[in-house]
Parts: C-alpha cells; sequence; structure tokens
C-alpha cells in the first residue's frame, strides 16, 4: 500500500463517459512524487506531438500530492496541467482551497481528463461513484454563480470547480474557479475544459487517507502548527496576505505601471494590504490545512456596481490596479470580481487590457476597432473590455488569445510592449533593475510566471530573507541592484525548490512568507508516507522534473529553443519612465550571459536544448 | 473540556476537522469530525461552526442510558449502546457521527481542536 497516497488515479473519458480507476503506480509516486511530478510525467507520456490544445485529444489533469490532504500547514493545494492554449507548449497552475484534499478522500490521487462531451456537462465524483451529467442550463453562468447553484444542487460537502463563460468560450487565459475566490489561473487550463465541453468537477469524499505512523504523524503535524504559530510573521504577515509586499514592490521599483512602462505607482498605498483591510475586508478565508490565511475576502463598492470579493491578492493588484492605473482598492477589487466571474486570470487579464490601453493611447488600435474610447485609470473601460474577451467578441476575439497573437494582429510595433514569455502574460513584477528576476521569468516552462522563481527578494537584499523580513527591512537604499553576478545559480535553485511544494501538493507561503524551516516536511513526509526522503533529495526529483517539462516544450513547440527565452524588447531598449528605477533596462548582451550560463549550467546546448548527455544523467525517456 | 466559538475568527480550515479524526479515530478522515464548518459565500461572506456545547439531548434521548454524564462533558459507553443511533438524529447540531463499526461517535471533550486551531476561533469555554 503506497501510505499518504489515496492510492487511484481516475480516468475519464467525457466523451464516451469511459471511467478508470488505476492503482496509483507505486514507481510513479517514488519518480515524480505527486502534484506537479505526476502532470509532467502523464502529460509528457500521454501527449502526442501535433494535438491542438483544444482538441479532444488534450488531457487535463488534476493532482494532489503525498502531502495533500494530512494534518500539516498548507496541505491543501491541487495541481492543473495540460497543453496550453496560451503558450502550444506545457501548462500547469497550481490552486488552493479544499478540492485536492476532497478527491483524495474520495480515493483519488490524481483525475485524468480526455476527449470532449457533446454537449455542456458536469462531472460529479461521489466517492466511487461517478457521473457526467450533461446541463446545458450552466452556460454562460458566471463561475461563482455555477459553484453556488451546484453547491445548492449537490450538498455544502461537495468541493466543485467550475469554468466561467471565458473558459467555455476557450479564452486563452480563462482560468478555474473554486470555493468562491480560488483560482487555478494560468496557462489557460479552464479553456481546456471549455473545450472538453466540462462547466465543472464536483468531488465528496468520506473516506480516509492511509498514514504510515498515525500517531507520529499526528504529533509532527501538530508541533508543524505550533512551529508556525511561533513565527514573528505569523502574526505581522497573515493579517494582509500577499497584498502585504505591494508597497515595498513599489518602493524597490519592481511595480508594474501603465502596461509596464513604468515601475513605481505614486498610488500604492491606495491599493496595497493596508487599504484592502480598510476599506474591503470582511473575513480572513484560507485553504484546507493552512495556518496563515491569506485570502481576504471582502465587499467593494464602486460607481459600477458592489461585490462580494475574494482578494485582490498582490498579483490582481499589480496587474489591474498597477498596469490598468486603478487608483482606487474598491475598483481594483471590482475588476478582480469581474474577473472571476468570466473565470478570467487576473493577471493575464490585467496584462492584456493594459497592453490593449498602450495600443490604443499610440495608435496602433482605434475607436472603431475597439467600439469605444479606452484609457488607463478607467474602470468602465477595463470592465467593458473583459467582458469583450470573455464573449470573444470584436475587439475581445482578437485579445482572447493573449497578448502574444493580439500584438501580431494588431502590428504597428506593439510586439515591443507585448509583456510575455513563451506566449504567457508577464506577472507582477517589473525586472529592469532585477536581472535575477528577469532570468526567473525567460526561463520558467510556463511563460512568465513568478511562481516558478521569484528571485526579486535576492536581487534587492542579495540574501534569502523571507518576505515578512524584507518588508521589515525596506528597500534600505540597495537600489542599484542589477548586476548579473551569481543570480543563475539562484534562480536554478528556486526553480528546483518552489516547484517541490507543487510537487508534495503544499503551500509554500509558509516558508516563503514567514520562514517555516524546510526539514519539518522531511520528517512529516516519512512518518506519513514511511518513506525516508531528504529535503534535498526531494529537490533532486523536482529538478528532474524541470528538465522533463523543459523537454515537453521541445516536443510540442515547433522551432522551441532560445528566442522562445526572452523578455519583451522593451525591457531590453526602453528606460523605465518614472520611480527609483528610472532611466533602468537591461541589455540583451547581459541577458545573453546569463542564459548562456544558465543553459551551461543546465545541460542545455546553447539554443536551450537538452543535450542529450543531459537527458541521460536525468534518467529520463 | 467545554467548546466555545468565535465564528467571526474561523478562516475556515478545517485544521479542528482532520486533528479531531486523527486524536479520536486515528485517521485522516474530516467527514467524520465531531464538529463541523460551513463557509457561508459569496454572501454573506463568513464561517459557521457547528460544535458539541454538551448539551446533553443525546443523552436524554438514548434509550439505553448508555450516554452519561462525567463532569460535565457527556461520553458514550459502548458497552450499554445497542446501536440504534437515536442519539445521532437527536443532535440539534448535527455534530453526532456514525463510525463505520455501526457506533455513535460524539466530541469527547479532547481539546485537541482549541489547541490547534490557528485562529482561536474554537475555545475552552470557561464559563
Ligand atoms: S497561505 Fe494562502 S494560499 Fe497558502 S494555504 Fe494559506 S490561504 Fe492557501
Ligand atoms: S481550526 Fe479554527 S479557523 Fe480552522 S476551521 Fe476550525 S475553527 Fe475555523
Amino acid at each position: 500500500m503506497l501510505h499518504g497516497y489515496a492510492g487511484k488515479i481516475l480516468k475519464i473519458n467525457v466523451g464516451s463517459g469511459k471511467q478508470v480507476a488505476e492503482n496509483t503506480p507505486p514507481e510513479l509516486a517514488e519518480q515524480y512524487l505527486g502534484g506537479r511530478g505526476f502532470v509532467a510525467r502523464l502529460l509528457y507520456d500521454s501527449i502526442e506531438p501535433g494535438t491542438d490544445p483544444l482538441g479532444p485529444a488534450n488531457l487535463v489533469v488534476i493532482a494532489t500530492g503525498p502531502l495533500s490532504g494530512h494534518l500539516l500547514p498548507g496541505s491543501g493545494k491541487t495541481h492543473f496541467g495540460t497543453l496550453s492554449p496560451a503558450t502550444g507548449g506545457y501548462g500547469d497552475s497550481n490552486m488552493g482551497g479544499h478540492f485536492g484534499p476532497a478527491l483524495k478522500y474520495a480515493g483519488y490521487d490524481c483525475l485524468v481528463l480526455e476527449g470532449a462531451a457533446e454537449k455542456l456537462s458536469t462531472i460529479v465524483i461521489d466517492n466511487d461513484k461517478i457521473e457526467i451529467v450533461e446541463d446545458e442550463t450552466l452556460q454562460g453562468k458566471g463561475a461563482l454563480v455555477a459553484e453556488k447553484i451546484l453547491k445548492e444542487r449537490l450538498g455544502e460537502d461537495f468541493q466543485i470547480i467550475t469554468i466561467g463563460p471565458a473558459g467555455e468560450n476557450k479564452v486563452a487565459f480563462a482560468c478555474i474557479s473554486h470555493d468562491f475566490g480560488r483560482q487555478a489561473g494560468r496557462t489557460g487550463v479552464a479553456a481546456v475544459l471549455g473545450s472538453k465541453n466540462i462547466k465543472a468537477v464536483a468531488v465528496r469524499g468520506t473516506g480516509s487517507i492511509p498514514v504510515y505512523n498515525a500517531k507520529g504523524a499526528q504529533q509532527k503535524g501538530e508541533a508543524m502548527y505550533k512551529v508556525c504559530f511561533a513565527k514573528p510573521g505569523f502574526k505581522t504577515w497573515t493579517p494582509y496576505g500577499t497584498a502585504s509586499i505591494t508597497s515595498w514592490v513599489n518602493e524597490v521599483g519592481a511595480f508594474p505601471t501603465r502596461n509596464f512602462q513604468s515601475s513605481f505607482a505614486e498610488f500604492h498605498n491606495k491599493i496595497n494590504g493596508q487599504a484592502v483591510v480598510d476599506k474591503l475586508l470582511i473575513t480572513d478565508k484560507g485553504c484546507f490545512g493552512c495556518p496563515t490565511p491569506c485570502g481576504k475576502y471582502g465587499y467593494a463598492k464602486t460607481a459600477l456596481g458592489n461585490a462580494y470579493v475574494e482578494g485582490p491578492e498582490y498579483e490582481s493588484i499589480a496587474t489591474l490596479g498597477g498596469s490598468c492605473c486603478l487608483e482606487e482598492i474598491e475598483e481594483v477589487a471590482y475588476a478582480n470580481y469581474v474577473c472571476d466571474q468570466l473565470g478570467l486570470d487576473t493577471i493575464s487579464a490585467g496584462v492584456v487590457v493594459s497592453f490593449a490601453m498602450e495600443c490604443f493611447e499610440k495608435g496602433v488600435i482605434n475607436t472603431a476597432e475597439i467600439g469605444r474610447s479606452i484609457s488607463f485609470g478607467s474602470l468602465d473601460d477595463v470592465v467593458y473590455l473583459l467582458e469583450k474577451i470573455a464573449a470573444c467578441e470584436g475587439i475581445g476575439a482578437v485579445l482572447a488569445g493573449g497578448v502574444k497573437p493580439a500584438s501580431a494582429a494588431f502590428g504597428g510595433g506593439s510586439e515591443q510592449y507585448a509583456i510575455h514569455v513563451k506566449g504567457l502574460e508577464w506577472s507582477g513584477y517589473e525586472c529592469r533593475n532585477a536581472p535575477g528576476m528577469m532570468l526567473s521569468y525567460m526561463t520558467a516552462d510556463v511563460g512568465a510566471h513568478h511562481n516558478r522563481s521569484w528571485a526579486l527578494g535576492y536581487d534587492i537584499s542579495q540574501s534569502d530573507a523571507d518576505v515578512s523580513e524584507l518588508i521589515k527591512a525596506g528597500a534600505g537604499g540597495k537600489m542599484d541592484v542589477s548586476s548579473p553576478e551569481g543570480k543563475v545559480d539562484h534562480v536554478i535553485s528556486m526553480q528546483h525548490s518552489r516547484p517541490l511544494y507543487d510537487t508534495l501538493g503544499i503551500c509554500r507561503l509558509q516558508t516563503m512568507e514567514i520562514g517555516f524551516e524546510t526539514v519539518h516536511y522531511e520528517e512529516v513526509f516519512e512518518l506519513i508516507t514511511g518513506r525516508k526522503l531528504s529535503w534535498a533529495e526531494m529537490l533532486a526529483i523536482s529538478e528532474k522534473i524541470w528538465q522533463l517539462t523543459r523537454l515537453f516544450n521541445v516536443k510540442h513547440i515547433d522551432g522551441f529553443g532560445r528566442s522562445w527565452d526572452y523578455p519583451p524588447r522593451r525591457f531590453m531598449e526602453e528606460p523605465v519612465t518614472s520611480g527609483p528605477n528610472e532611466g533602468r533596462y537591461i541589455k540583451k548582451e547581459i541577458l545573453d550571459k546569463m542564459l548562456d550560463e544558465y543553459y551551461e549550467k543546465r545541460g542545455w546546448d546553447s539554443n536551450g536544448i537538452p543535450t542529450p548527455e543531459t537527458i541521460k544523467a536525468y534518467g529520463l525517456k | 473540556m467545554k467548546l466555545q466559538v468565535k465564528e467571526d475568527r474561523c478562516s475556515g480550515c478545517n485544521v479542528c476537522r482532520v486533528v479531531c479524526t486523527l486524536e479520536n479515530f486515528s485517521t485522516v478522515q474530516p467527514s467524520q469530525a465531531l464538529l463541523k464548518i460551513k463557509g457561508l459565500f459569496p454572501d454573506p461572506g463568513k464561517y459557521e461552526i457547528a460544535y458539541c456545547n454538551q448539551c446533553g439531548v443525546c443523552a436524554g434521548e438514548c434509550p439505553e442510558e448508555a450516554i452519561k454524564e462525567v463532569n460535565s462533558e457527556y461520553d458514550i459507553d459502548y458497552d450499554l449502546c445497542t446501536q440504534c443511533l437515536i442519539c445521532v438524529d437527536s443532535c440539534p447540531f448535527d455534530v453526532m457521527v456514525v463510525l463505520e463499526s455501526g457506533y455513535p461517535a460524539k466530541c469527547t471533550g479532547c481539546g485537541k481542536c482549541v489547541e490547534l486551531c490557528p485562529r482561536d476561533a474554537v475555545l475552552a469555554d470557561q464559563g
């Protein structure tokens, strides 16, 4: 028996209705742990080159980790993966909440969906009873509305993921929604669910998960919570959650503003963590198992309307508040709510909307094409564009592919400021004074996402300080940090450590934000699974997964290589327009030097392709 | 230990429920937990905590008098219990469960939820 795991992988062909629950292969658990590891391996093995991301042959893999659902801090995470419609390559996205634990209690480590249903349907998994229910009445319903309807229909003890109209319409940055405010936002997993005509998956799990040493795991789990309770950040970071970093990011000149023209916003105090607490907050809302709930559930009142909304967390503040220049937290929250309901990733949506605004300012697109004039700072315009995108109507149909295809369609030099890597829009850190963070974005497997390596703290402090410590220390006058020296090693190491949390099925924020020590995971992992693995050994597995996701991109993206690893030209050619980093940018030569070093250390050739020796050394096929 | 709650502090983590089943049944199985957390979302955006306040209604309904008060807590005497489950239906807060063995279970006042709730939303009732 595989201790710690639920023990089965459930494969459903949503077209034919065929379902198979197979034992979770012990060698898969041994070699890839779970979560992101399962996602990467299953996708690599099962998808043929040339597969249409939005065709029935693509898969959606939903995987928990060996630590998901157990008694330990942050054990509520679920990983989603697919051949991404945004990048054409490896796509994955991580989500908190309660869905993954429920899936394990129902008996499944992992859910694999293939095929396509004829009509809009919901998958209902009630322990070992599985049904695919056609339900066209949910068509066009907001993601939160659909979740509420299904909760009322099925019962409170079902955990549900839904997609909104954007997912149904296969917008490349449609997100999966859960628990009225948690999302698997990135890489367009929801568009793939939409292409399969799956509006929702509901799970009830009433069983248990086998534990190798239940008493020992309980004692260790309890001790881990108490370690968290004693961290200074437990009290200082938790009340504000991820938004607590907003003003620090602005102070160090990394806060994207006006579609990343600048990295500084004068109005940051109106949209930071304090503003969330003062103007919006109703309750803290966390994931399963979480001691430090980062979710700030609130109520926003604006001229356009009022809404209950979870968030905005930092990324939504950076892209909707910073990049689109919404200067009031209520407006950011309302735009966030509109994204949630439509089922749009707030990160990509904010970047796409601000891109359109800059295109309009520069005369690349006009009033006739857009249907009106638009400008930075207008909530009305943001909402107008979001609705057009979700409906794939007019200009929205072009923007729905993301900034990469949109800039190709618009032309007029707009590629220069289409802020993405590999077709995935950049998240909330402007990097023209942060080479480590820039390299993180350039080399992340899914495209411009911070979750794989967040080197900004290291760029600024040259240390491994956690976020609570960084905020306490402030920028400290160390503003000229643009030296790339020593950054490559740090980025590589973070690209193993951060995705490891997604592999184990846990939240990384307790470590990253309040300094919870990783040694505890080693101990609890052994008590839960009966398998002894040091953190370093787990990192080695994470490193192998990194090689595998690179190989996935090589396999699926025509002509994949070095040219896919550059940021938009803006970051290499245009100086920052204001703030502490005014005038700075990072020349391509510097980035090339970093890339050369990075490839060499990774065992990739100068085009960024893993060499045959490297593939062999990692035992990959 | 008798419990009291402060619902406005709850963040819905369910740590109380996981530790409850580990402590009482040596299993990770929140569906069997002896307290319940319900999120009221999207509107009004709060959590409700259903818990055993040792009201004794179950004891009063048990035809075998198998649920007895000891130090103002009610404990099931499994030697007397006949598995009729009348107690489970009678609980006004719906926080008794039926175990796989067929026996009912109720809050034992172990206090683990109080010890581990990160938010001090479940507390010992001092009064
Ligand atoms: S810190 Fe946030 S994301 Fe992490 S487990 Fe807690 S609520 Fe979830
Ligand atoms: S442990 Fe506390 S915060 Fe978490 S669900 Fe239970 S009562 Fe709520």
